[in-house]
C-alpha cells in the first residue's frame, strides 16, 4: 500500500495546520465569549483525523464525537460554514442548531459530531449496513476515543459489525485521558486494539501523532473493508496537547504530568509532519510558511464569514423537527 | 370484509409493504421463528437479509437502524419486550429523534420502532410491563396505538411510510383480537383519531387495548341510561386536535382512559389541553384514569389495584353519573 506521496503529503500537512489554526482561532473566540459554550480542541490529535480522511473516499461515511472539529475538516467541511455554526448563525452546516458537538455535513458522509461517547458507532454501523445491502462499496468509519471503549453500546457494535461483517473500520484514538480519567486506570487491558480480538476482529495500533503511518494503516484497513473481509479495529495512539475543552484552562486542572505533556509535545504531528517534508524534500520551510498563512487567511475569512452571518431567524426553533408538515409542540398552548 | 387477528394485520402489511419496497428490513429479537407473530412466514420470504435476527444488544440495533435510515434504507425496529426500549434509550430519544433537527434538517430517519405486545399481562411483573409512550412523547416522537385490526394494518402502512421515526404500540391484550381488515395497503393516516360509537352523556377518549374495553363498559351502561361518546386517538402524537374538540364538545363530560402511569402520562396531557382550550365546553371536571406509578406487582391479585380496567372506568363513569344525574338527562 503507498504512503502518501509529494504533493498527497503535503495536502495532508495544509489539513493538518487547518485544524491546529481552526481550532486556536476558536479557542480564543470561545473564550472571548464570541462563541457560545464551550468546545473540545482537537490539537495534538490532527494526524489521526487527516490520516484517516485521506484513506476515505468523499461517499465513505464517518461518524464523530465531541471532539469533532478534525474530522469534520479532514473529510472536507468547509471552515467558513463549520465556523457559522460554532456562531450558532443560519449559515452555519446545521443552521445553528447543532453547534460544535452536532456538527454534521450529511452530503460529505459526516453523520454527525456526537455529544454521547460512544453513540455514533451503531450509527456507522448502520451506513456499513446499508452499503453491504446495496453493493455501494461506502465504508463507514466511525471515530471514538479510549473513554468510549468503555461504553457498552461500543462493544454490542463491535460484535455486530463483527457478525454480519460490516465494511468498517473502527478508529480509536486513544488520548490516554477521558476528561480527567487516566486509560491506565480505567482499561482493564493496555492497548484498546486487543479487545478485537474478544469479536473475533483484526485489530492493530499506529503512531497516531504520524500521518504517514496513520494513512498507511487506514488505507489498508479501509482496502480490506471494501473487499468485503469485514471491519477493523485501528487504534491510534495520540494525545491532547490541550486540555478537555476550551474551559480548561481556566479550572486549573492538573491531572497530567507536566513531563509527560512535555514529552508528547515534542511529538506535535505538525512537527512530525513538517520534518518528513522537509527531509523527504518535498517542500522547503518557505513553501510551509507558505501554507501556514494560506490557511490563516482561510481561518481569517472563515471567521469573519461567521460574524457577518445572520442569526437564525425565530422559526428555526421549531422546523426540521419532523420531515411532514407536522408542527414541533410550541412552548405553550397547542 | 374478511376478519384477520390484529398480530396477522401486522404482518399482512409488512409482508405487503416489503414486497413495495426493498429498503424495508426488519431487526430485532427471535424475529426469524417470530415468537410474536409479527414477522411470521417473512425471513423465508425475504432472506434473512430483511428479516434479520439480532445479537441481544438493543442499544445497538437501534442506532444500527438509524444510520441505515440517514443513507436510505427503511428499516423497522422489533422490541421483543416493550421495556426494552428503555435499553435502548439513549439510541432512541438522543439519536433518532434528534439528529434530523440537530443537523438542521440534512437527514431524515424513517424507522419505525414496533412495540408489539406492550404493556400489562398478567404474571410477567415489574419489568415486562409499562408502556414506554409518555417517554418517547415526552421527547417528541411520533406515537401509533392502534386499537383493533384494521388499524394496526393501516398505521403500520402509514408509519413504515412516514419519513420520521414512529413508535408503534401494539398492546399484548389485542394481538390475538379479530376484526375486518382490508386486503390492500390502505393508510390509516398518521394524526387521525376516530369515533368508534356516538353517545351523548359522557365522552372517553380510550386509548389501545382500552378502546374495546370501553365499548364492553357502554353496552353495560346504557343499561342504566348512560350512554357513552367513545374517542380513540389512534395517534398520541400529533393528536388530532379537531377530532378531540368535536368529541369533548359531545358531551362536556369527559374521562380520558389510559394504560400509562398517570403522572406525566398521556391522559394528563389531555386533559390538560382540554382545561387550556376548551374549558367553556366542560360541564365538570376532567377525569383521568390510568396506572398507578409502581413497578407491575407479580401477583395476578395485586394487579387489579394498579393497571386500569373496564370496571375502574365503570366506577368512575358512574360516580360522575351519580354527582350530575346522568342517567335522567341521558
Amino acid at each position: 500500500m503507498p504512503g502518501l506521496q509529494g504533493r498527497q503529503l503535503l495536502d495532508a500537512y495544509r489539513a493538518m495546520v487547518r485544524i491546529r489554526l481552526f481550532e486556536e482561532r476558536v479557542r480564543d473566540r470561545v473564550n472571548a465569549n464570541d462563541i457560545p459554550g464551550v468546545c473540545h480542541e482537537y490539537i495534538g490529535q490532527e494526524a489521526v483525523a487527516v490520516g484517516v480522511c485521506t484513506a476515505l473516499r468523499e461517499s465513505d461515511v464517518i461518524t464523530s464525537t465531541h471532539r469533532g472539529h478534525g474530522h469534520v475538516i479532514a473529510k472536507g467541511g468547509a471552515t467558513n460554514r463549520m465556523m457559522a455554526e460554532l456562531y450558532g448563525r443560519v449559515d452555519g452546516y446545521n443552521r445553528g442548531k447543532g453547534g460544535s458537538m452536532h456538527i454534521a455535513d450529511v452530503s460529505l458522509g459526516i453523520y454527525g459530531a456526537n455529544g454521547i461517547v460512544g453513540a455514533g458507532l451503531p450509527i456507522a454501523a448502520g451506513a456499513a449496513w446499508t452499503s453491504k445491502r446495496k453493493g455501494t462499496g461506502v465504508v463507514a468509519v466511525p471515530f471514538f476515543g479510549d473513554g468510549a471503549s468503555n461504553q457498552g453500546v461500543v462493544h454490542e457494535t463491535m460484535n455486530m459489525a463483527a457478525i454480519f461483517k460490516l465494511p468498517m473500520v473502527f478508529v480509536c484514538e486513544n488520548n490516554l485521558y477521558a476528561i480527567s480519567a487516566s486509560f491506565r486506570e480505567m482499561s482493564s487491558v493496555e492497548h484498546v486494539h486487543t479487545r478485537a480480538a474478544a469479536y473475533g476482529m483484526h485489530g492493530e495500533a499506529v503512531d497516531g501523532m504520524d500521518v504517514e503511518a496513520v494513512h498507511e494503516a487506514a488505507s489498508r484497513l479501509v482496502e480490506r473493508a471494501r473487499r468485503g473481509d469485514g471491519p477493523s479495529l485501528l487504534e491510534c495512539k495520540t494525545y491532547r496537547l490541550v486540555g478537555h475543552f476550551t474551559a480548561e484552562q481556566a479550572l486549573g486542572l492538573s491531572y497530567r504530568p507536566k513531563e509527560e505533556v512535555a514529552e508528547w509535545t515534542k511529538r506535535d504531528p505538525l512537527l512530525v509532519g513538517e520534518a518528513s517534508l522537509l527531509r523527504q524534500g518535498v517542500a522547503s520551510a518557505e513553501d510551509l510558511e507558505q501554507v501556514r498563512a494560506e490557511v490563516a487567511a482561510e481561518i481569517d475569512a472563515a471567521t469573519e464569514f461567521a460574524q457577518a452571518s445572520a442569526w437564525p431567524p425565530f422559526d428555526e426553533a421549531l422546523a426540521h423537527m419532523y420531515a411532514d408538515a407536522t408542527a414541533a409542540r410550541p412552548m405553550r398552548g397547542w | 370484509m374478511r376478519q384477520l387477528r390484529y398480530a396477522q394485520a401486522i404482518n399482512e402489511g409488512l409482508r405487503q409493504l416489503m414486497a413495495d419496497d426493498p429498503d424495508i428490513f426488519v431487526v430485532g429479537e427471535d424475529i426469524r421463528h417470530s415468537l410474536r407473530g409479527l414477522t411470521r412466514g417473512l425471513a423465508a420470504e425475504f432472506g434473512h437479509d430483511r428479516v434479520v435476527d439480532m445479537p441481544i444488544s438493543e442499544a445497538a440495533f437501534t442506532g444500527l437502524a438509524t444510520g441505515a435510515a440517514m443513507s436510505g434504507m427503511r428499516p423497522v425496529v422489533e422490541y421483543q419486550i416493550g421495556a426494552l426500549g428503555f435499553v435502548a434509550f439513549d439510541q432512541l430519544v438522543d439519536q433518532a429523534m434528534k439528529l434530523p433537527y440537530m443537523t438542521g434538517g440534512q437527514c431524515t430517519v424513517p424507522v419505525t420502532y414496533i412495540f408489539p405486545a406492550s404493556g400489562f399481562r398478567s404474571g410477567l411483573a415489574g419489568q415486562h410491563s409499562d408502556q414506554l409512550y409518555p417517554y418517547l412523547m415526552h421527547a417528541g416522537m411520533k406515537v401509533v396505538i392502534p386499537s383493533n385490526a384494521g388499524d394496526a394494518k393501516g398505521l403500520l402502512v402509514a408509519a413504515i411510510r412516514s419519513d420520521d421515526p414512529v413508535a408503534y404500540f401494539a398492546p399484548a391484550a389485542l394481538l390475538a383480537a379479530r376484526g375486518p381488515v382490508p386486503e390492500d395497503l390502505v393508510e390509516v393516516p398518521l394524526g387521525k383519531g376516530a369515533v368508534v360509537r356516538e353517545g351523548s352523556s359522557v365522552t372517553v377518549i380510550a386509548v389501545g387495548h382500552l378502546v374495546a374495553e370501553t365499548l364492553r363498559v357502554a353496552a353495560d351502561l346504557e343499561a342504566e341510561g348512560i350512554s357513552l361518546h367513545v374517542y380513540d386517538p389512534r395517534t398520541l402524537l400529533p393528536l388530532d386536535l379537531e377530532g378531540l374538540e368535536a368529541a369533548v364538545r359531545k358531551t362536556g363530560r369527559v374521562v380520558v382512559f389510559d394504560d400509562s402511569n398517570l403522572i406525566c402520562g398521556f391522559a394528563g396531557e389531555v386533559a390538560a389541553l382540554i382545561a387550556e382550550h376548551w374549558f367553556d365546553a366542560l360541564k365538570g371536571p376532567v377525569k383521568r384514569i390510568g396506572r398507578a406509578t409502581v413497578p407491575v406487582p407479580f401477583s395476578p391479585f395485586l394487579d387489579k389495584a394498579i393497571v386500569p380496567t373496564g370496571e375502574t372506568l365503570k366506577q368512575v363513569v358512574l360516580s360522575m353519573a351519580h354527582s350530575a344525574s346522568l342517567g335522567a338527562v341521558a
